[in-house]
């Protein structure tokens, strides 16, 4: 056996041990994959995506730089104003209606009934199936000819006739319905509506679990005082829930804002641009007439508004962290 | 089994300074009790022994070893938490066994070891059991049979008992003490509570301010304290302190503590307070050692009386606060000797245990 | 909410049943529309004479043409195996920077969380353009591997800020005790942590997975061979020829393609909405 005069020199193995041992080290290594995935695929894209909007870069070339140039001309286009107010006018009310319908079936699904549940699960259904999917029914049932919509009020209004028999039947003919998405603001509707149909189960879920952790006896409390329902929800439930329904409602519009899907399955911007988003021109003008440059500067558009929201939450999030 | 050297440790967080400059030598199997108020650093002090915590300045010997850089697994030491941090999802005998299979010990020898520690503690029929399935005191026994079983150079404990109820504190308390007699071990530990570090302790550390104020035996703490800190910190109820003045009393000096009473030192004191003739000092005595009159067992004590306030029964005796100069004053008397609230009652006052205090220096002189 | 005392059946069913039957119905019709779709010949499907909620005459030939005649089951394999290895990248990435996270003190670390959190909120539609340039520049474009490494890009930081979450819920002193009975760091995480945060990872997991399964612009940009492409591409694009829409075949992809998501969360609801609700609370 050896003598144990001399410690041995240690190995590899025992020195990556004991560096790792050390949580400066350990941080950074346990850090690296994220960090490099986010550094190639996001902060670099990102820089990549500013140089390419100061360019007029179109596919296959490798451009030149023109300073703000590309903006200059989307401010000068009706095109991208338009899409630029969509935008926000879709955000806006998209997330309204998601909030106000999210919070009205938060609270019927948090009343005790049979088959609650089952209840819950299911009616997050068009939150987890591929929106491009679900937008496809959407589509089909928006159909300008087939539409079930439309055979369904077909079907009501000639009901009336039977049972009334209305003298406008000979005027009218052959009633048709509306052309959901071949009119500009019919079709912002229908996005619209899609997208709160896709949404909504979030908020309501969301909101069921804030609901959930409010204390019953603060209820009790207020009926004691002798509070009506409508004024239990304003006193009780809405102050209690408001720190989840503002994280919810940022998370919600940050992806609203964003949204590319709908608009590219249900009217690809049509009819006559009228329905694009930032995200569906960005599309179109970047990979679809392979103007690189003007695209990354419609995608980079959304970056200031997006800021700000991202800047409310951490100041948010910062305030609440303190209490 | 080893010896733990602390020599000027500290530590410092972003702005507050925990521990600030500990010197500390605790001896083979030495049983150690670090007690202080809230806050005072002795669970930060702990946990740099551990490893858990870096420290800011100073060393930590354990043994011969500087193990200043030494990561908490290659220190040999044993941690009990407040919370007992079993493994939730480890049975007992695995919670107990992890440590060893962790060393690659042999399987036998850590059956033998879990057995071993499971027969002292009397938790043989846990051991297929999970952390959630046990009580408080099952699960306290079980943190420390996972100390036992790594048979480490020290124990830590920090608050050990203070997550169970009252009984089965007392319980748990003398069973330390039984399993440290049988398990021969250096052990530190830290508590707030003094009446467990009294019973537990070869040796106490009363920690204030991220400083030591004194260290010795549980009974040098008691009859000898050095400071004012110390000398209310240990023993229950707390010491009485009454602010009083050193007078001239014929060869004699005198403590005067109202304009009524002035109560004679003895020869040795006099000579020891002469110093402070005429000072505004703090005199401090226990209330155990003011009782109802009594038959004198030595020349140093003295009676007098004061108005009785209020009484509190606590049994096998009642204590008698009364008010000098505005100061409440606690004695502790037989309670079939106390007066009624409102009426005079005489007192004696043992001398012998008193304390003399200066108030610019909170030093016991 | 406690149902209300004395409330009568006619109110219960006006303030509840009704809305509540409504919103479900709303939710799930579009799902039975693809279903009946899906089995109606064509000849009922353009007929608008006929009321479109009977089926006359069931068939299954566009779920024969779907998985006959198309590269269906390709995509399908293709959107799972592309499932599969971006959530298992992304749960690897973010178990370690989460645990790192909220667990270990280095300089940066704040910094490092803010900017998880900041890439967390940035979404795929503000890089996909350059990003197709990264991809080409390295050599995957038209390959799975494009999107089994740029869903990270969003699944990451989701993974890493809820699971950062979840292990500030296992108490510190485990991990301090692991350490002190010999473990190191890593066997401290590895042995203590990580089995305790099973739950928070599985929920991640599975988030994860339905997110990447759901992905359409990056596999729409980064993709043009149709064997290459994921289901919801592959169905938009290959399964609509100009203005010809074969709608039958169209539906039941659809429908299947939204199964396994179903599947897989009908199985883990539970987790799937304390996940959720975890992202939420951030
Ligand atoms: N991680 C930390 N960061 C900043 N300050 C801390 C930290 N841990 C402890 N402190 C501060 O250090 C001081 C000593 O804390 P320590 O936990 O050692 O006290 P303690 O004596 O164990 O008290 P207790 O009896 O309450 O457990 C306190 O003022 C505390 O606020
Ligand atoms: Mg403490």
């Amino acid at each position: 056996m050896q003598t144990q005069q001399t410690a041995p020199e240690p190995s590899l193995r025992e020195r990556l041990v004991t560096a790792l041992e050390n949580q400066r080290v350990l941080g950074y290594v346990l850090m690296a994959p994220a960090l490099l995935l986010i550094l190639i695929f996001i902060a670099y894209p990102f820089v990549l995506g500013v140089w390419m909007s100061l360019t007029d870069k179109i596919v296959g070339t490798s451009g030149t730089f023109i300073g703000l140039g590309n903006y200059d001309k989307l401010f000068a286009s009706d095109i991208f104003l338009t899409a630029a107010w969509n935008t926000v006018f879709f955000t806006t009310i998209a997330t309204i209606f998601k909030a106000v319908l999210g919070m009205w079936l938060a609270v019927l699904l948090n009343r005790k009934f049979r088959f609650a549940n089952i209840t819950r699960a299911t009616v997050l259904l068009p939150f987890i199936v591929p929106t491009v999917l679900s937008t496809l029914a959407w589509l089909w049932m928006f159909d300008a000819t087939f539409s079930v919509f439309n055979w369904t009020l077909r079907w009501l209004w000639q009901m009336e006739i039977g049972i009334f028999g209305l003298v406008l039947k000979e005027n009218w003919g052959f009633f048709r319905g509306p052309l959901w998405l071949g009119d500009p603001s019919l079709a912002m509707a229908s996005v619209i509506l899609v997208n709160v149909w896709r949404g909504l189960p979030f908020f309501a879920i969301s909101f069921l679990a804030g609901l959930q952790t409010i204390p019953p006896d603060l209820y009790d409390a207020a009926d004691i005082d002798g509070a009506s329902g409508w004024k239990k929800f304003w006193h009780v439930t809405l102050p209690l829930i408001k720190p989840v329904a503002i994280v919810v409602i940022v998370f919600s519009i940050v992806v609203t804002f964003a949204d590319f899907q709908l608009v590219y399955i249900l009217t690809r911007g049509g009819p006559n641009n009228e329905t694009h988003l930032l995200a569906t021109l960005a599309y179109q003008l970047g990979m679809g007439s392979g103007n690189i440059g003007q695209g990354a500067a419609v995608a980079l558009f959304m970056l200031p508004i997006l800021a700000f929201v991202i800047i409310f939450q951490l100041w948010y999030l910062r305030r609440e962290g303190v209490r | 089994m080893a010896q733990i050297l602390l020599k000027n440790l500290r530590k410092t967080y972003d702005e507050t300074e925990a521990v600030r400059g500990i010197n500390l030598d605790i001896d083979h199997n030495e049983f150690v009790v670090l007690v202080g108020p809230s806050g005072c650093g002795k669970t930060t002090t702990l946990r740099m022994i551990a490893g858990l915590e870096e420290i800011t300045g100073g060393e930590i010997f354990i043994g011969e070893r500087l193990i200043n850089n030494v990561p908490p697994r290659d220190r040999d030491i044993a941690m009990v938490f407040q919370n007992y941090a079993l493994y939730p999802h480890m049975t007992v005998e695995q919670n107990m066994s992890f440590g060893l299979r962790l060393r690659k010990v042999a399987k036998a020898e850590i059956e033998r070891r879990v057995k071993h520690a499971a027969d002292i503690l009397n938790i043989g029929e846990l051991l297929e059991r999970r952390p959630k399935q046990l009580s408080g005191g099952q699960r306290q026994r079980v943190a420390m049979g996972r100390a036992i079983v790594r048979n480490p150079e020290a124990f830590l404990f920090d608050e050990p008992l203070s997550n169970l109820d009252a009984k089965l504190r007392v319980q748990m308390r003398t069973e330390i003490k039984k399993i440290h007699q049988r398990v021969q071990t250096t052990v530190v530990y830290v508590t707030h509570d003094q009446v467990e570090a009294m019973t537990l302790a070869d040796r106490i550390v009363v920690m204030n301010h991220g400083i030591i104020e004194q260290v010795g035996s549980p009974q040098e703490m008691y009859e000898a304290p050095k400071t004012r800190f110390v000398a209310g910190f240990i023993g229950s109820p707390a010491m009485n302190f009454v602010p009083c003045r050193i007078v001239e009393r014929g060869a004699a000096l005198g403590v005067r503590l109202s304009g009524d009473i002035t109560l004679d030192l003895s020869a040795e004191q006099s000579k020891r307070y002469r110093g402070y003739l005429d000072k505004e000092m703090v005199f401090g005595i226990r209330p155990e050692h003011i009782t109802e009159r009594r038959q004198h067992t030595n020349e140093n004590q003295l009676d007098f009386g004061c108005t009785v306030e209020v009484l509190e029964p606590m049994g096998i005796d009642t204590m008698v606060f009364m008010d000098i100069e505005g100061v409440e004053v606690t004695a502790r008397a037989a309670p079939k000797a106390v007066s009624n609230p409102g009426e005079t009652m005489m007192f004696t006052i043992d001398m012998n245990n008193t304390h003399l205090i200066d108030p610019k220096t909170d030093k016991v002189v | 909410m406690n149902a209300m005392v004395g409330e009568t059946y006619f109110r219960r069913l006006v303030v509840f049943y009704i809305p509540l039957f409504l919103f479900v119905f709303a939710m799930l019709f579009p799902f039975a529309w693809m279903l009946i779709t899906s089995i109606k010949p064509d000849a009922e499907l353009y007929n608008p004479r006929i009321s479109p909620f009977i089926v006359r005459e069931p068939t299954l030939e566009h779920w024969e043409s779907l998985f006959g005649t198309t590269l269906f089951i390709r995509w399908a394999v293709n959107t799972l195996w592309v499932a599969i290895a971006s959530t298992a990248v992304s749960l690897f990435a973010g178990v370690l920077a989460g645990y790192a996270l909220s667990r270990l003190v280095f300089r940066g670390s704040t910094m490092f969380g803010i900017m998880i959190f900041v890439t967390y909120l940035v979404p795929p539609t503000l890089l996909f353009i350059p990003l197709t340039g990264v991809v080409t520049w390295m050599g995957l474009q038209d390959t799975t591997w494009s999107l089994i490494f740029t869903y990270p890009t969003f699944l990451v930081p989701f993974c890493t800020w809820l699971l950062m979450g979840y292990f500030q819920t296992i108490p510190k002193e485990l991990e301090e005790c692991a350490r002190i009975d010999g473990a190191t760091r890593l066997q401290a995480m590895s042995k203590i942590v990580l089995p305790l945060a099973v739950p928070g990872i599985l929920s991640a997991g599975i988030f994860a997975f339905t997110l990447s399964w759901n992905e359409f612009l990056y596999a729409l940009v980064f993709i043009h061979s149709p064997e290459t492409k994921t289901i919801p591409v592959g169905v938009t694009s290959e399964l609509i020829k100009g203005d010809v829409f074969f709608w039958g075949a169209l539906m039941a992809g659809a429908l299947f393609g939204s199964v396994p998501v179903a599947i897989v969360y009908s199985f883990f609801v539970e987790h799937y909405v304390s996940g959720m609700t975890g992202a939420v609370k951030g």
